[in-house]
């Protein structure tokens, strides 16, 4: 699937930024043909609650996502299906938590973006904006007091999380802690209606690491190869123990809040300033450009995963839902603690 | 030799930190000051690197406390007061309490939670609280009355799988003595009948076990026999222990620190009347603290929360019905 064909020798170098660039760009393109799949099951009514898209998030999404290694440790947000994919989510897991299959990660008691594999190092969010970053301190935490080295957790943020304290208490406990955590702060313009300008007045949110005396980086987010350098610069000085670094990305996000959400509140200006780029497309421009691939190849590419996308939607339609009367009704995992009596529904 | 109530809690961790490497303690001066009550007294020298100081960040203490035990850790966190507990309620509740329910992985963490009025607390350094965790589903909220429960029931919560807000009395810390440790327990859902007798059923936690059996001896005088029921724990709650002492006496008070409304005295009441209503002679009764914040001055304090004599007199209306 990635091979092409390449017209002169190229640096060893040159090679290993290829393959990074067209693996990153695959997850890019299965992520925004599952989410524009998400988008069309819910139009067509078959998603029980809301849609959440990483339209133009792909790119910086699916560099943080390759420059992990599976022992890493990754809490993602709403729109990072590139990142998931990328850090080994399979499409069909992401199906089954949006239709609710019984046999998915959360088995019908979560939905949509909230899903993780918690034993795997795939932390599933809550929607409480801030709240993952400090759990995944406290994963890093211990992997250091086990005597576990080497390991990196990363976690999304958009602009609208630096306003919490969850935010702020987490990447002070982190600096503090000095853990290996790479902050991804996606500067996407809008929480939800929100402009920026009513979420904070700092020239950039790269400047507020240095209150909290941790590493900086900013990048252009509608760029992969500048997310890839500079994720890939973050990740690896987290690794090499230089503490915790903060990635600013600047974008756009190019859809609604939610599926629900016509976004007709974007400054039109912005659409069209190049923070309103497709990152897809721009990934798509260097390709060709560096002779990595052709239309063909691409059009090819869309194709296959357009068929691995349905297969694995019509597979999983036909899994069970879960059962109210099967379900266990337990909220702890010690049994002998449940707190039943006769007033319990269903008793 | 004596022990207090304040110092059974550091000997349990003393010993879950000797018996498990897997137990570390993070908190709010916990470290090498010991804490602010001297819970952790020496722990820090004892167990290097495994008693460590936090910032002032209530949120991301219990987060770090989840993701810890994601990775098989057994954190116990120290809030400094319980009062300051809720600005870390988002992880606590939506983070620690839905973890397993969602996704079959454990929380095994322990919050400890110094809570309850002493003299001249006031607002912020007084509350119980322990009704509004005991709500969320996904927790498991203890409230030891003893210096013996204090121990064995803390050294059972860093065992547990989930997340256990751990209540300890600040009036009991240096008021209540034992003359040792306990080599054995009644296990946790267990409520504890602290007194028996068959006129009347007082449900009580935590202090006020202790102003419900002065109360009780009072009323002995006037040839009363109050039966004394000690939750030991409001979440579970032992109904059945609660139901068969009012089917011996046919009469209920519940009282209560905390304020009255949708507590644990609430609950109680409601279970007790919707499941043994025909065990009741007369309608069941709560005695909890006023329906404002904590006052400051003893005097208000004083007439603040639910007293032996206050219990007296709720009792004694109970039994001349």
């Amino acid at each position: 699937m990635l091979q092409t064909v390449l017209d002169a020798k190229p640096s060893e170098e040159t090679i290993a930024a290829r393959d990074t660039t067209l693996a990153a760009y695959h997850f890019m393109l299965r992520a925004r043909q599952l989410d524009d799949k998400f988008a069309a099951l819910y139009r067509a009514g078959k998603i029980h609650g809301g849609v959440f898209l990483g339209r133009g998030q792909e790119a910086l999404s699916a560099a943080v996502g390759v420059s992990l290694k599976k022992t890493d440790v990754f809490a993602p947000l709403i729109r990072d299906a590139a990142g998931r994919l990328a850090f080994g989510e399979t499409i069909e897991d992401a199906v089954r938590n949006y239709l609710g299959s019984a046999l998915g990660p959360m088995r019908g008691r979560d939905g949509n973006v909230h899903r993780g594999k918690p034993l795997e190092g795939y932390f599933p969010m809550i929607s409480h904006l801030g709240a993952m970053i400090s759990v995944v301190n406290g994963a890093l935490f211990a992997r250091r007091m086990k005597g576990i080295t080497g390991t990196v957790g990363a976690t999304c943020l958009g602009d609208g999380a630096t306003s919490t304290g969850a935010f702020h208490e987490a990447l002070n406990q982190a600096a503090v802690e000095q853990l290996p955590l790479v902050l991804i702060l996606a500067d996407n313009q809008y929480a939800y209606s929100t402009p920026t300008s009513r979420q904070f007045v700092c020239a950039d949110l790269a400047d507020k690491a240095a209150g909290y005396g941790v590493a900086a980086h900013s990048v252009d987010g509608t760029d992969l190869a500048a997310c890839l350098k500079t994720v890939g610069a973050a990740v690896g000085g987290a690794r090499a123990g230089e503490g915790p670094q903060l990635v600013v990305a600047k974008l756009l996000r190019l859809c609604g809040h939610g599926e629900h959400d016509d976004s007709n509140y974007v400054d039109p200006k912005l659409k069209n300033s190049p923070l309103g780029r497709d990152c897809l497309k721009v990934a798509e421009e260097l390709l060709v450009r560096e002779k990595w691939a052709d239309a063909a190849d691409l059009a090819r590419w869309r194709h296959e995963i357009t068929g691995e996308i349905e297969e694995a939607v019509a597979r999983v339609r036909r899994e069970p839902a879960p059962d109210p009367y099967d379900e266990k009704w337990l909220a702890i995992s010690s049994q002998h603690l449940t707190d039943l009596h006769d007033d319990d529904a269903g008793s | 030799m004596s022990i207090t109530y304040l110092e059974a809690i550091r000997e349990a961790q003393a010993r879950a930190l000797r018996d498990d490497p897997r137990v570390f303690i993070y908190g709010q001066d916990v470290g090498a000051f010991g804490g602010a009550f001297k819970a952790t007294k020496n722990l820090a020298k004892e167990f290097p690197g495994r008693v460590l100081d936090s910032p002032i960040s209530e949120d991301a203490m219990v987060g770090m406390a989840v993701g810890a035990a994601i990775e098989g850790l057994r954190p116990i966190i120290e809030m400094q007061f319980a009062d300051f507990s809720i600005v870390g309620f988002n992880q606590i509740v939506n983070q620690a309490a839905t973890l397993f329910w969602r996704t079959n992985v454990p929380c095994p963490i322990t919050l400890r939670l110094p809570f309850g009025g002493t003299e001249g607390g006031g607002p912020f350094h007084s509350q119980s609280i322990e009704s509004i965790y005991a709500h969320y589903p996904g927790l498991v909220v203890l409230t030891p009355a003893t210096v013996e429960d204090a121990y064995s029931m803390l050294l059972e919560a860093v065992a547990i799988d989930d997340p256990v807000i751990f209540c300890e009395h600040k009036f009991l810390y240096y008021h209540l003595k034992a003359e040792k440790l306990p080599s054995e327990a009644l296990p946790i859902g267990k409520a504890r009948i602290a007194r028996e007798g068959r006129d009347l059923t007082v449900v009580a936690y935590s202090a006020m076990v202790h102003e419900a059996l002065e109360a009780a001896a009072e009323l002995a005088g006037e040839g009363w026999e109050i039966e004394i029921v000690d939750l030991r724990s409001v979440k579970p709650l032992d109904t059945d222990t609660v139901m068969a002492s009012v089917a011996r006496t046919g009469r209920l008070l519940c009282v209560g620190e905390a304020w009255p409304w949708g507590g644990v005295t609430a609950e109680i009441i409601a279970r007790v009347a919707s499941e043994g209503f025909g065990l009741l002679d007369v309608p069941p009764q709560r005695l909890n603290a006023k329906d404002t914040p904590v006052p400051y001055h003893p005097n208000l304090w004083m007439a603040h929360r639910p007293t032996a004599r206050a219990i007296a007199v709720a009792a004694r209306k109970i039994l001349r019905r």
